[in-house]
């Protein structure tokens, strides 16, 4: 059925169909209308059996998944940015323990300095912790890959992050097509635990291991997520049949074939990125685009298969490491076994920053005209980074940057008279 | 009390078991059907208070539940000895996840059996006083406020023992730990620091808090044994002496969880919806000394000259614990 | 279920890791020795009997008892109960009144018609008993329970010796001690009465005996001169008190003076006021401190109206009066005359200054050595003649119903032994189950209960049994009030308080045992039992 409705909505409503029994609740920005959807749900009686619980911090929210997931419960909470932060201990422990939950990440920037506006730095910060990250484009697709990552979860029995950025999908009013509640029931059955606190049969869950075997533990759960590879493409196939669209996989490609450029990103920015090629490939310049939308696994094959051909990779990613460069880029130049100079990255959209058409044709020209830096931060105001760099050499104590920023835009100094 | 003595028998209200008590009387641990929940083969220290405590509480509380019983567990002593791979001491179904989260997991975990109908299993979450009073505080305060129905217990053995003896909000004044050391001017555990988790716990006005030591085994049944007949969040607080960190000998565990609640140091108590019901008198209250000098911990405190100005100050907290809590009957009972 | 590798393990599977390697020292079960049991001149299991008592089994408890003292309902009324004395209880309120507790078993046993067990066969050995006193009696119920067939022969009319005549009907009733004797003639002992032995080689030769126990007691009174002038009534003690058994009442007048300080003294002081005597004086040389009589005896007869003059000896005996010389205790504490003397109106005077043995039996019998006015014997209880043994007040020591018992119970396992050609050798004794090998803070306060006592006018003008028994109640919480001393009264407590469940739980009366598989030596088990029934011990490597 076709709807006209906010994406946190959409997904909130994706996520009652799914029949979670435990969700666990803590407020921050940009989840929060997830799960205050999903709390209406509960308390009005039109999800049940379901325990709504609004636990005191996100490490709880997590922690509490976690116990309700090893009694045998489909568990669900979302967050976002620091919140993510913040339960990142728990958020290690529920992989390693193998706990099938469901996390929505309202993709926001980490501060400080604070900032509640989308970037992916919240995300990828987690990406070694052992959890299937998936990223939607919009709000469709964050919708399914919902009802999908509990499948691969349960199936898998390792828990899944599902990432939309935060306001641009999670606030932004779409039209997208919900399933029915008997599509949803006949994609994904009722959860059986791969292990369970159950009187009649006591385990023992989350020993401590030692060096004799701690190795082959973290290998198990590399070698489970790279099944995962061959198995999500399956899944997404199976989602298609059911629900007679194509979501999911493991990375989608747009106008690639016979690509000089192609462009790698993730979630919604691939949109923009789209109009943008759509233009240039009425020019007739031959670019494309790769959407990853399952991030951890890293799908390196699939990314090798599509950009084999490219003369030039242009990742653009919502995300810094910083010191170091791109997050994703530094994947994708993983990907390749030789060249990995024809890797471009190219940081994009922090803290929420506009990431424009007439940018976006600027950077891709470049690539195209084999000019672009291998590092490229897009719309970066050069001069004033320039005038607090200049001013740091000479005094090095210049106190926070932010606040060196604001004083080079006079907005302190106004303030202070 | 919790429960009543039971009068004019050689031992029958202080010891394990008694051959002349009724069977429907008789403590869980005196009998052969006892859970054993912890089993033997975990890897805690000789006279270990917290393996003692543990096995004490989740047994009754398995007897109590008709064996229908989840825990989880905090980071610590208690979890670290239990099930270092490939083996379990454990023979219920229990989970650990992370130090300061146990009461978060419980929470999860009774949230999850009410959504399965399940009312019959009972939660029950455990760690030591690191994992309760500070790292999990957030949690367990959380899962409080929202009278989980989870029996949070601590054991108590008042410092981090399991990384190596380092305060906690939990150690007594002038007690020597590694992060405590009575070295210059410092003469161990600052005074007037610490948490006193148990009034913590009242003042969430949850159904029931008590505290018990494993010198009074029957009694820290019965509240095991009425905590279960509560539903929402209950606490028991349980002082369980470390040979290792409080430097006694391991044949004297009991003997010094004795000590601590005879010199009043550990006032024992119970509450119901954040007022105290029930105080367990004094039988002979002794002076802080004989607590206090078998410990290593609170060796300096004796070395010459001695330091009886501090000694007064813990006899005073025992005598300030002995007024809040009429530790001591004014007029002499004929019990 | 397909459990994540190495994350989540199977239940109890620990048991794999025998911790048992850790330790350097064991625990190991021991019973020690009670005081109690240590105290008991008649080697009574005191401990062993209140364990059955404490639980109700009162036959179980008197079949035990039994086996050391067939008298139990006359002991429990007459012994002076060195077991109380000793219990470790008296450390911590008061002792265990382990005596009034006897004297309940041993009135159940009457109350219930409770039998000896009957030797399973006899050995067609025949042993002489000559005496049928407490060392006697004891010692022919012991010969008798393992098979010999004995032959008590008294000289009296009647059995019972020193307990009937010696000891007042108001603390010993006839009717206790006549069916406590009934009962060990029922296991198949005779007793021929007014059988006096002449000559004990003889007896043994003519009655084809195979050993010979002698017990004849003391029954010849002390004598002191004392210049009496127109001599009034002056009797002795041992006189007194038999003729109490028969038809005629002694007749002492208004006025009793009864010298000595001895127990005797007392009975005899006691039994005239309950004649009639309005004044019954006790002249004792030395002060109450050194009174050799007991305390509680000296304390009843206070209350009933005994007087005591300390200090004092008689040193003439007028019509009717007597003349006493104060005395003073030197720096040693013996009495010496101070030259002050009192008169003390006196209708008659009993001495009480101890009896000797009457010896006369015992002329001729080759190797057999006397010192002292007693028969000597060796640890084995046997005289210097070969398989003619002895006990009770006619060898050296204590002289007292429970001391004889016990010389009668000693004597017949040497005996025994002597008569398959063995030596008998006590068993080794375990240690000492001291005060400090308890953890007292298990044992709930209990103050020990008191035995009724009869009206004061009553005894001062009957012989009713002055002090009463327990009623069932009173004597279960008695026998609770037992520490156990030294052995496992199945508390369950290092059961319970093993950290490693290393103690395995065998089942009412079978205790305990360690599983050393498990066991880290930790010594909580031995800390908290509270009987001292643990100890540690180190490891052999």
């Amino acid at each position: 059925m076709l709807k006209q409705v906010e994406g946190s909505a959409a997904v909130a409503e994706a996520i009652a169909l799914c029949r979670p029994q435990v969700i666990c609740a803590y407020p921050i920005s940009p989840q929060t209308h997830i799960v205050e959807a999903l709390g209406r749900r509960v308390d009005a009686g039109e999800l049940a059996p379901c325990e709504f619980i609004n636990v005191e911090s996100e490490f709880a929210a997590m922690s509490v998944a976690i116990g309700a997931s090893a009694t045998g419960a489909r568990a669900y909470t979302a967050t976002a940015s620091q919140g993510l932060l913040f339960m990142a201990e728990a958020v290690y422990n529920a992989a390693g323990l193998g706990l099938p939950i469901v996390m929505t990440v309202a993709n926001r920037a980490i501060g400080a300095p604070i900032n509640i506006w989308n970037d992916h730095t919240d995300a990828l910060s987690q990406r070694d912790c052992g959890w299937l990250q998936l990223f939607a484009e919009d709000n469709q697709e964050a919708l399914d890959l919902h009802i999908q990552a509990f499948r691969l979860a349960e199936e898998l029995s390792l828990p899944v992050m599902v990432c939309m950025d935060g306001f641009i999908l999670t606030h932004a009013y779409e039209r997208v097509d919900m399933p029915t509640q008997a599509q949803v029931d006949s994609y994904l059955p009722p959860y059986e635990p791969r292990q369970v606190l159950d009187p009649a049969d006591p385990v023992s869950i989350g020993a401590m291991v030692g060096p004799e075997a701690f190795m082959e533990v973290r290998y198990l759960a590399h070698a489970k997520q790279q099944q995962a590879l061959e198995l999500i493409p399956a899944w997404a196939d199976e989602f298609r049949r059911v629900f007679g669209r194509p979501s999911g996989g493991l990375v989608h490609e747009y106008r690639t074939s016979d690509a000089d450029v192609i462009v790698v990103a993730l979630g919604s920015v691939l949109g923009t990125i789209k109009d943008t090629v759509d233009m240039m490939r009425d020019e007739g310049l031959k670019i494309g685009v790769l959407g990853i939308t399952c991030f951890r696994p890293w799908p390196a094959a699939a990314v090798r298969n599509s950009l084999q051909q490219a003369k030039r990779v242009v990742v653009l990613e919502k995300s810094l490491a910083v010191g170091m460069g791109g997050i994703v880029g530094n994947n994708v130049s993983a990907s390749f076994s030789g060249s990995p100079d024809r890797v471009h990255t190219v940081i994009a959209g922090l803290g929420g920053r506009s990431i424009t058409r007439g940018s976006l044709r600027r950077v891709f020209e470049q690539a195209l005209a084999d000019s672009l830096e291998p590092l490229t931060f897009l719309d970066l105001d050069r001069a004033l980074v320039d005038r607090v760099l200049e001013r740091e050499r000479v005094q090095r104590r210049s106190g926070p940057i932010a606040e060196g920023i604001l004083k080079d835009l006079g907005v302190v100094a106004a303030k202070l008279g | 009390m919790s429960y009543q003595p039971i009068r004019f028998y050689q031992t029958g209200t202080f010891t394990v078991g008694n051959r002349l008590l009724p069977e429907a009387q008789r403590s869980v641990q005196s009998g052969r059907e006892r859970t054993n929940s912890l089993n033997s083969g975990h890897r805690a220290c000789q006279g270990c208070g917290e393996a003692l405590g543990a096995r004490y509480a989740i047994d009754a509380a398995m007897a109590a539940t008709n064996r229908q019983l989840v825990a989880a567990n905090a980071t610590g002593c208690l979890e670290v000895f239990s099930t270092p791979y490939p083996e379990t001491s454990w023979q219920i179904p229990w989970i650990h996840s992370l130090f300061g989260n146990a009461a978060a997991v419980g929470t999860g975990i009774a949230a999850a059996l009410r959504v399965q109908g399940k009312r019959d299993v009972r939660v029950v979450a455990q760690g030591g006083d690191g994992g309760t009073t500070d790292i999990g505080f957030g949690c367990l305060s959380g899962m409080f406020e929202r009278n989980d129905d989870v029996l949070y217990i601590c054991y108590d053995n008042e410092a981090y023992m399991n990384t190596g003896v380092q305060r906690s909000s939990a150690t007594p004044p002038a007690a020597r730990t590694n992060t405590t050391m009575p070295v210059g001017e410092s003469t161990g555990a600052r005074f007037g620091q610490g948490k006193n988790l148990p009034l913590i716990a009242m003042a969430h006005e949850i159904p029931y808090v008590a505290t018990a030591t494993v010198a009074e085994l029957r009694d820290l049944e019965a509240k095991v044994r009425r905590a279960m007949e509560f539903r929402g969040a209950r606490y028991i607080h349980v002082l369980v002496p470390c040979p290792l960190g409080w430097g006694h000998g391991s044949a004297e565990t009991i003997k010094m969880a004795r000590l601590a609640q005879e010199t009043a140091l550990f006032p024992v108590f119970e509450a119901e919806h954040g007022e105290v019901t029930n105080v367990s008198k004094l039988r002979r209250q002794l002076p802080v000394e004989d607590y206090l000098k078998p410990q290593s911990r609170f060796a300096h405190l004796f070395k010459p000259p001695g330091h009886a100005d501090l000694i007064a100050r813990i006899q005073a907290l025992a005598d300030r614990n002995v007024q809040r809590f009429g530790l001591v009957d004014a007029a002499e009972d004929a019990q | 279920m397909k459990k994540p590798f190495a994350i989540t393990l199977d239940p109890g599977s620990s048991l794999a890791n025998h911790t048992g390697s850790w330790r350097t020292v064991r625990p190991v079960y021991v019973d020690r020795l009670p005081p109690c049991n240590d105290a008991c001149p008649s080697g009574e299991n005191i401990q062993g009997w209140l364990f059955h008592a404490e639980s109700g089994d009162y036959e179980k408890a008197w079949r035990l008892l039994t086996e050391a003292n067939p008298l139990p309902a006359c002991m429990g009324r007459v012994c002076y109960h060195p077991c109380e004395t000793a219990c470790n209880r008296a450390q911590l309120d008061e002792c265990v009144g382990v005596n009034a507790i006897e004297r309940f078993i041993g009135d159940e046993a009457l109350k219930h018609g409770w039998k000896f067990t009957p030797p399973a066969k006899s050995t067609g050995m025949r042993v002489l008993v000559v005496g049928a006193g407490p060392s006697g009696l004891s010692a022919a119920y012991q010969l008798a329970r393992v098979g010999h067939t004995v032959t008590i022969r008294e000289a009296g009319p009647l059995a019972g010796g020193m307990m009937r005549f010696g000891i007042p009907k108001y603390r010993l009733p006839r009717e206790v001690l006549d069916a406590e004797i009934a009962r060990i003639v029922t296991l198949g002992v005779s007793i021929e009465l007014n059988s006096k032995v002449d000559d004990v080689l003889a007896a043994k030769r003519e009655g084809h005996f195979d050993a010979v126990f002698l017990a004849v007691g003391a029954h010849i009174a002390k004598r002191a001169y004392l210049p009496a002038g127109s001599a009034g009534r002056m009797l002795d003690a041992v006189e007194v008190l038999r003729s109490m058994e028969g038809e005629e009442r002694p007749l002492l007048g208004r006025r009793v003076v009864v010298y000595g300080g001895g127990n005797t003294a007392l009975d005899v002081a006691r039994t005239a006021r309950r004649l009639g005597a309005e004044e019954s004086v006790i002249v004792y040389r030395r002060t109450r401190e050194k009174m050799p009589a007991h305390d509680a005896e000296l304390e009843e007869a206070l209350q009933e109206g005994v007087l005591v003059k300390w200090l004092s000896t008689i040193r003439e005996a007028g019509e009717s009066s007597i003349t006493v010389e104060k005395m003073m205790l030197d720096e040693k504490g013996m009495a010496q005359p101070t030259g002050e003397f009192e008169t003390l109106a006196a209708d008659s005077v009993v001495l009480a200054l101890g009896q000797d043995v009457d010896l006369s039996l015992l002329e001729g019998v080759p190797g057999l050595e006397i010192d002292g006015g007693v028969v000597k014997v060796d640890a084995n209880m046997m005289t210097g003649h070969p398989g003619i043994f002895a006990g009770g007040d006619m060898v050296p020591g204590e002289r007292t119903v429970t001391v004889g018992i016990g010389h009668g119970k000693l004597a017949a396992r040497n005996i025994d032994a002597w008569l398959r050609g063995e030596t008998w050798t006590h068993p080794p004794r375990p240690e000492l189950a001291s005060f400090d090998k308890l953890n007292t803070w298990y044992y709930s306060d209990a103050p020990k209960a008191q035995r009724p006592v009869l009206d004061m006018v009553r005894r001062q003008s009957t012989f009713e049994e002055v002090v009463g028994g327990f009623d069932p109640a009173t004597a279960q919480f008695e026998a609770r009030r037992c520490l156990s001393c030294g052995n496992c009264f199945e508390c369950d407590n290092c059961y319970g308080v093993c950290p490693d469940n290393a103690v395995i739980k065998l089942g009412a009366g079978n205790r305990y045992a360690f599983n050393y598989d498990y066991c880290k030596g930790c010594g909580l088990c031995v800390s908290e039992c509270p009987c001292g029934a643990i100890r540690t011990q180190p490891e052999e490597i």
